[in-house]
C-alpha cells in the first residue's frame, strides 16, 4: 500500500546564488538570491511564499532571520537544525506541512559566504566538551577516524578513496558551474598534503560561497506550474549520534535506516534508481553511503568505486554535478544533492544531463555521520 | 553531587569514574542522568581498570612551528565505553586494536584522560 505522503509534493522551483565566490555578499544576501531565483523558476513570488524552511549557519534563530530578511510572514517555518542534512529533512516536513494544509507554498533555502567571508567553515556549535581538549580538527577528523577504522576492518584503501575524488572531478569538468574543473588522477589526490589521516587535501570537500533554494507545492497544483514538476516520492531521516565517539559502529550509518524507510515509501528499490546525489563532505561518505543505501555489501564500497563506476561513463552516476569535492561546498550540501537530483529528472543539469532520468536519489548527512536523510525524487510517469 | 561534577573530582583525584546502569548494567560515558540504553536512573559510580584497546584514531596534520603531528584516538575501554583520547608517543605508531592503558595525565593544564601504549 501506498505511503500516505508518497507523491503528495513537488518541486516546481530550482535556483542558485553565488557559487564559488560571492565576495561582499552576507549569507543572507546570497539565501536570499536563491530563494528569488527558485521563486522565478517556479513562476511565483515571495509574497506567494507561506512555508518557510531555513537552517544557516550565522544565527541561531535562522528561519526567523530568513522571514526579516526576506520581508515576508510565513504561517508555517522549520528551521530544524541537523547540520547539512536539514535540507534534505525539510523535504519531510514540507509534504507533511503542504499536505496537512499548514502551508501552500513552502521555500526551502540556505546561503552562506564562508569562502570570501573567513575562509573557513563557520561553525554553529562549540566542540563537544568531552571531545575539545584532545583538539580533533573537525570536521574532518571525524570521518577520517571513520575512514581509517573502515581501511582496518575491510581493507579500504587510499587508493580507493582517491577514486572518490577523481570521480567527483570528472563530473565537475564538464560542469561550468563547479568551483574545480580541471581533472586529476589517483596519483594527484595521494600525493596531496594530509589534512587528518588517513585524509588529504583532495578526500576534503572544497569550502566556498553559494546558496540553493527549491520551491515546493501539493502535487495537485503543480502543474500550473511552468517547469516539469519533480515529485518527492520518498524522505526519511534517522539520526545515530552527535559526537563522532558516541556513533554506534563507525563503518555503518544511519543511511542503512533512512534509506530503508525512503526506498519502502517511494516503492521503489536501489537498482531502480538512475542517479544518485550523495552527501560528499569527504570521500569515505560515498563508500559508506554506498554501502549503506544498498548498492554494495558493508566493506565493498572501496572495490565498489574502482575503475570509474561512479565517473562519467560509468555504470552507476554519481554526483553529477561534482558534488561537495569539486563543485561546491559552502559549510552544508544537502541543498545541492536535491537540486541536481531535479535538474536530472527535468533534464536541465547544468553540467552532464543523462538520459531517461525517472528516479533520482538525494543523500543529507549532517553532523560527524550523525543524521542521515534520504529522499527519492520521481517524474510524473513514477507517481 | 551533578554528573559532570563527580567526574571532574573524579579527574582530580586521578580516577577514570566511570556510570554504570543498576538496571542493566551497561557502563556509561559521558557523564549524564539517565542510562542511554534502558533509559533507568538508578546510576553507580565505578572507577575504570584502565585497560582499552584502539577503536580508531587519526593523525592531525599541524606544522612544526605550532606543535607538530598529534594523535586523537577513539579507545574503547575494558567495560565497553568508548572515549576521544590520545595515546602519548608518534602518532605513526598508533594502530587499530592496539592495546592501551587510560591514564589521568593533562592537557594544557586540566586535567583529561589519555593513553599509553600498554607494555606486551
Amino acid at each position: 500500500m501506498d505511503h500516505a505522503l508518497r507523491g503528495k509534493s513537488a518541486i516546481v522551483g530550482l535556483g542558485v546564488a553565488g557559487l564559488g565566490e560571492a565576495p561582499g555578499y552576507t549569507s543572507w544576501d546570497i539565501m536570499a538570491q536563491s530563494a528569488q531565483a527558485a521563486l522565478a523558476d517556479a513562476g511565483l513570488a515571495l509574497k506567494d511564499v507561506d512555508g518557510l524552511f531555513c537552517a544557516m549557519m550565522e544565527d541561531s534563530m535562522p528561519v526567523l532571520m530568513a522571514a526579516e530578511y526576506l520581508g515576508i510572514r510565513p504561517r508555517h517555518v522549520d528551521g530544524t537544525l541537523t547540520g547539512g542534512s536539514s535540507f534534505v529533512n525539510y523535504l519531510a516536513s514540507a509534504t507533511a506541512a503542504l499536505d496537512a494544509g499548514l502551508c501552500d507554498v513552502a521555500l526551502v533555502c540556505y546561503g552562506s559566504n564562508q569562502r570570501t567571508a573567513s575562509g573557513k567553515l563557520v561553525t554553529a556549535s562549540r566542540l563537544p566538551p568531552f571531545e575539545a581538549p584532545y583538539k580533533p580538527r573537525y570536521p574532518v577528523s571525524g570521518y577520517a577516524m571513520a575512514a581509517q577504522r573502515h581501511m582496518h576492518q575491510y581493507g579500504t584503501t587510499r587508493e580507493q578513496l582517491a577514486d572518490v575524488a577523481v570521480a567527483a572531478r570528472g563530473w565537475a569538468s564538464h560542469n561550468p558551474q563547479a568551483f574545480m574543473r580541471d581533472p586529476i588522477t589517483r596519483g594527484d589526490v595521494l600525493a596531496a598534503r594530509m589534512v587528518s589521516d588517513p585524509l588529504g587535501k583532495l578526500d576534503c570537500c572544497l569550502v566556498t560561497d553559494g546558496g540553493g533554494a527549491i520551491v515546493l507545492t501539493r502535487a495537485d497544483r503543480a502543474k500550473d506550474h511552468a517547469k516539469t514538476p519533480v515529485y518527492v516520492l520518498g524522505a526519511a531521516a534517522e539520526s545515530t549520534h552527535r559526537q563522532i565517539s558516541q556513533m554506534p559502529d563507525f563503518t555503518v550509518t544511519a543511511a542503512r535506516e533512512s534509506g530503508k524507510r525512503a526506498f519502502a515509501m517511494a516503492g521503489v528499490k536501489p537498482s531502480d534508481i538512475d542517479v544518485l546525489q550523495l552527501y560528499d563532505a569527504f570521500t569515505i561518505n560515498i563508500i559508506l553511503f554506498l554501502e549503506d543505501l544498498g548498492y554494495c555489501a558493508k566493506g565493498e564500497g572501496g572495490a565498489f568505486v574502482e575503475g570509474g563506476r561512479i565517473a562519467p561513463g560509468g555504470a552507476l552516476p554519481v554526483n553529477t554535478y561534482g558534488g561537495g569535492l569539486s563543485c561546491t561546498h559552502p559549510g552544508m550540501l544537502g541543498i545541492f544533492t536535491i537540486i541536481e537530483a531535479a535538474h536530472q529528472i527535468r533534464g536541465t543539469a547544468p553540467g552532464l544531463q543523462l538520459d531517461g532520468v525517472d528516479l533520482a536519489l538525494a543523500h543529507g548527512n549532517g553532523g560527524v555521520l550523525s543524521s542521515q536523510v534520504t529522499a527519492i525524487l520521481g517524474s510524473e510517469a513514477t507517481l | 553531587m551533578t554528573p559532570d561534577t563527580h567526574f571532574k573530582e573524579g579527574l582530580a583525584a586521578g580516577e577514570i569514574r566511570l556510570q554504570r546502569c543498576a538496571a542493566c548494567d551497561t557502563h556509561i560515558f559521558f557523564p549524564r542522568v539517565l542510562c542511554p540504553a534502558c533509559h533507568g536512573t538508578d546510576l553507580t559510580w565505578v572507577t575504570a581498570s584502565g585497560a582499552g584497546e584502539v577503536y580508531t584514531f587519526t593523525t592531525v596534520r599541524q606544522r612544526p612551528e605550532r606543535g607538530g603531528d598529534y594523535n586523537v584516538a577513539m579507545v574503547e575501554l575494558a567495560e565497553g565505553v568508548r572515549m576521544m583520547t590520545r595515546v602519548d608517543g608518534d602518532p605513526q605508531a598508533v594502530k587499530v586494536g592496539m592495546p592501551v592503558t587510560a591514564y589521568v595525565g593533562d592537557i594544557d593544564g586540566t586535567p583529561a584522560v589519555l593513553c599509553r601504549k600498554s607494555e606486551a
